[in-house]
């Protein structure tokens, strides 16, 4: 096993410097040395979703993902959503739909949907489940969050 | 207004309210965060009786060390003994409020006007906020039963919809769970298993290498578990330490069929009459009323399934100069402290168990547990902060499941075909084994590492639950008029399966079980099963929720298509809570695979407090109770648990799930009732029906696999 390296990392727009062992997957990476616990780990098998961020723009589970793959791209978690205080669209419309019960899930929900909303801005219904089809929600919230990603849609057109 | 338990644990207002320096109010509840929101409830009861704006009111985090006991949060009981509480608290507060800051103007209480926060003397300019009212003092006074609440249409908050700040840390990653917390110096930690529930430590090493790194092995009997930091070397050594330890594997799981031996295992039964469990010896059903024309029986079935919560548990914990300070997701802090001083030979004064929220857990799963294991870490590494969280693996092969349940139903019908006799015999494992819930209020032997470590606690042997409508006869009781009924439960020993309470506990199965057995009456009675249904009805608010649902639905679906077909359940939450009505729209192919189309819930939940809110718990209830009917079962054998992840585990998913419509029939002056469980257990009877109508097979085992359906088409 490697021992601890240099990793530069960009994380929602910013250029950080870390000391870690590089196989270590990029979600400890985030939580323990960047503080930015909103990314969460359910599984480590990529199985469940909750651990999603955008790297390089596609969403990538980050309980896999070794930080040293993602040191050379642009990495954002749900804390990198909201343009200061602003919230995004998505963001908004999940608050207005009640679109969480408990929220482990969300942030993953909130990355895989602002990835398929830059993509497809108009989604249909079926298009936003199959975007959210990797992500598991146990408090059923499942038609709130398909309704809060339609009217993201709606409000950003 | 009635009283509420709560109040007998903590009777004065000041266990409940606080008046802080700026007039903020600080409101303590013993009741948790779970995801339902119950945070944003209680704040407006109490805004509401005291007319404080929402943003001066201020709910602290459930804690040994301050809040009141009210015991778990759990059975959708929070408002009525929380909310109930909280506003006789504040109504009794407002009234001394107004009686001091009277005094302090010199007027008589009449004159004196509580608004916005302020109190203001009517004749005059003079206004006091509640601190200056308050000089520094406490309420001082008991929470006064009878103490005059607001009237319905004088409340202001609850029935509004919620502000957008509920949510706010969720979506922008700020909300604290549990797994988030972190310290100086913190240690991460992870417990390494055995490999099933019988198996006994053998061999561990002392220290196990990871990552350039020499970790202490911590043991305690056949407990292990690993301390240190990064948070990645301490997984990596745990894995390797999970490589190389010995255990002795002892018999194993008991893998014979577990349907019968809930039908044959030695069992301890009760008579079950108005929904409460009857002392002594069950009582033989009677015989059949002499009109009995015709006489039916059907079993019904339901697989051991697990919460299977998305964030695996995980408890913090720092020991420190003989004291326990424990941070847990666990439903009930006090019941918890009370088992961990117990199973650690500590001082209860010495223990503090902190809520944090963790992921939805919808009952008793493996919280409690983590807790224990966090404390012991902490015991061994004193004076250091101890974050441990379980593996997915772990949490899907030790968590405390849903027991396996199969209900005997039987009835006998008149020439009308009306139902005049029922006979409902229930079997199942406990569903109360949370640490100190029960009659035995055994805490140890209900967690997990209590029964690992070398001081072991006893084995923990359930016994019947007398309370009403608890575990295995929640809803044994059907809301339709027979002109006889006897019901019998069976808690039987002997299976192989650690279980204890989720979502709904016995609720789930009997309700499948009743409403799929009135649906087949209906049939041999020749019967529409809405008409059928409201002509044993006498309680008129099943039957509104009943029509209304089948209107929303289109009932009967005369327009579908062949292989699809509408399907209804009803129940009345442990025949006290909210009435609950669904109908399931839903198409079976010619693989057995079901399709879900559509479901309509209608629901009565007396006032509504906060009607998204409720909405929402509704339609949570109803979505994990359709993935419970349709995809889930725990796997095991022998040497352990095989449902290991989400693949060996399978929980609904987005594209499995269908459009849901949600009526809301407001009651505003009747008692608001608990509703985070109303609709599971209607929905999967829901869905029972409509796969019957649909396909012509009734299915008799939970989850409505294809599999499972073509077993009970061979079965009828």
């Amino acid at each position: 096993m490697a021992a601890a390296q240099r990793l530069v990392l960009r994380v929602n727009g910013a250029v950080s410097t870390v000391q870690v062992d590089p196989a270590t997957p990029l979600i400890y990476v985030l939580r323990n040395n960047m503080g930015l616990t909103g990314s969460k780990l359910g599984c480590a098998l990529d199985q469940c979703g909750a651990c999603r961020v955008l790297v390089d723009g596609a969403p990538a589970y980050s309980c896999t993902l070794a930080v040293a793959k993602a040191a050379a791209s642009s990495v954002v978690t749900v804390e990198g959503l909201a343009d200061g205080a602003a919230l995004s669209a998505l963001q908004q419309a999940f608050i207005t739909h009640r679109a969480a019960q408990c929220g482990y899930c969300t942030a993953g929900m909130l990355i895989s949907a602002t990835a398929l909303l830059r993509d497809t801005p108009n989604p249909s219904a079926a298009e936003v489940r199959a975007a959210l089809q990797p992500h598991l929600c146990r408090c059923g919230a499942h038609p709130r969050i398909e309704r809060a990603v339609l009217a993201a849609a709606q409000a950003r057109s | 207004m009635t009283g509420s338990p709560s109040l007998s644990e903590a009777p004065q207002v000041d266990q409940w309210l606080q008046v802080l320096a700026d007039g903020t109010l600080r409101v303590l509840s013993g009741k948790v965060e779970i995801g339902q929101h119950i945070g944003h409830a209680l704040s407006l009861i109490v805004a509401d009786e005291l007319d404080l704006p929402l943003h001066r009111v201020q709910l602290l985090p459930a804690d040994t060390a301050c809040s009141p006991d009210e015991g778990y949060t759990s059975g959708s009981n929070s408002l009525q003994h929380s909310g109930t509480a909280l506003r006789l608290a504040a109504a009794t507060a407002r009234r001394i409020l107004v009686q001091r800051a009277a005094a302090s103007f010199g007027v008589a209480e009449h004159d004196v006007v509580c608004a916005d926060g302020m109190l203001r003397n009517t004749w005059g300019n003079q206004a006091i906020n509640f601190a200056e009212a308050m000089a520094g003092r406490g309420f001082e006074a008991p929470v006064a039963i009878d103490a005059i609440t607001k009237r319905a249409d004088e409340l202001h908050h609850v029935g509004a919809p919620a502000p957008a700040s509920a949510l706010a840390g969720i979506v922008t990653g700020a909300a604290e769970f549990v797994h988030d917390l972190s310290w100086a110096n913190m240690l991460h930690a992870r417990v390494v298993r055995p490999p099933h529930y019988h198996a006994r430590l053998m061999n561990a090493p002392h220290r196990v290498q990871a990552a350039e790194q020499s970790f202490d092995v911590i043991r305690d009997g056949s407990f292990i578990a690993i301390a240190g930091a990064p948070e990645f070397d301490v997984v990596r050594a745990a894995e390797r330490l999970e490589r190389q330890v010995e255990w002795a594997d002892g018999p194993g799981l008991n893998t014979g069929d577990v349907f019968e031996q809930l039908r044959t295992g030695p069992r301890q039964s009760r008579s079950v009459v108005a929904g409460t469990p009857v002392e002594g010896e069950v009582t033989p059903h009677p015989p059949w009323p002499h009109d009995a024309a015709q006489v039916l029986a059907a079993r019904f079935e339901r697989s051991y399934q697990m919460h299977a919560s998305i964030g695996p548990s995980a408890a913090a914990a720092l020991f420190d100069g003989g004291k326990l300070t424990l941070w847990s997701a666990t439903q009930g802090i006090f019941p918890l402290r009370g088992a961990l001083a117990r199973t650690l030979a500590l001082d209860p004064a010495d223990v503090r168990v902190i809520h944090v929220p963790g992921a939805g857990c919808y009952g008793h799963n493996g919280a409690d547990d983590a807790a224990l294991d966090a404390a012991l870490v902490a015991r061994a590494c004193a004076g250091r902060h101890v974050l441990l969280k379980w593996t997915r693996a772990q949490e899907h092969t030790w968590e405390p499941y849903a027991p396996c349940m199969a209900v005997g139903l039987q009835a006998a019908l008149d020439e009308t075909g009306q139902i005049i006799g029922w006979r409902h015999d229930g079997y199942s494992d406990t569903h109360l084994a949370r640490p100190r819930s029960g009659p035995d209020q055994a805490g140890p032997s209900r967690l997990l590492a209590a029964r690992h470590i070398e001081n072991a606690a006893p084995l923990f042997r359930p016994v019947p639950s007398m309370a009403r409508h608890a575990g295995i006869h929640r809803n044994a009781d059907p809301l339709y008029i027979f002109e006889q009924r006897s019901i019998a439960k069976h808690l039987v020993g002997g299976l192989p399966l650690r279980t204890s309470a989720m979502r709904t506990l016995g609720a789930f199965a009997n309700v499948f079980a009743i409403e799929s057995f009135i649906d087949e009456l209906a049939a041999v009675a020749g019967a529409d099963p809405l008409a059928y249904r409201l002509r044993h009805l006498r309680d008129e608010r099943a039957g509104t929720v009943l029509r209304r649902v089948a209107a929303a639905a289109r009932w009967p679906g005369r327009a579908l298509a062949a292989g699809e077909a509408l399907g209804l359940g009803l129940a009345q939450y442990k025949n006290a809570q909210a009435y609950a009505a669904v109908c399931a729209r839903l198409r079976v192919d010619d693989a057995a695979v079901v399709h879900l189309e559509h479901l309509y819930i209608a629901a009565d939940a007396g006032r509504v407090v906060d009607p998204d809110g409720l909405a929402a718990q509704l339609e949570g209830g109803a979505v994990q109770g359709a993935s419970w009917a349709l995809f889930e079962a725990v796997e095991y054998g022998a040497r352990g648990i095989s449902s290991v992840d989400w693949e060996g585990y399978r929980i609904a998913r987005f594209e499995d799930l269908p459009p849901l419509t949600t009526e809301l029939i407001n009651r505003p002056g009747e008692p608001p009732l608990g509703a985070g469980e109303a609709s599971s257990g209607p929905a999967g009877a829901a869905i029972a029906n409509a796969i019957a109508r649909a396909c012509g097979v009734r299915p008799r085992r939970m989850p409505f696999t294809p599999y499972n359906l073509r077993l009970s088409a061979m079965r009828d």
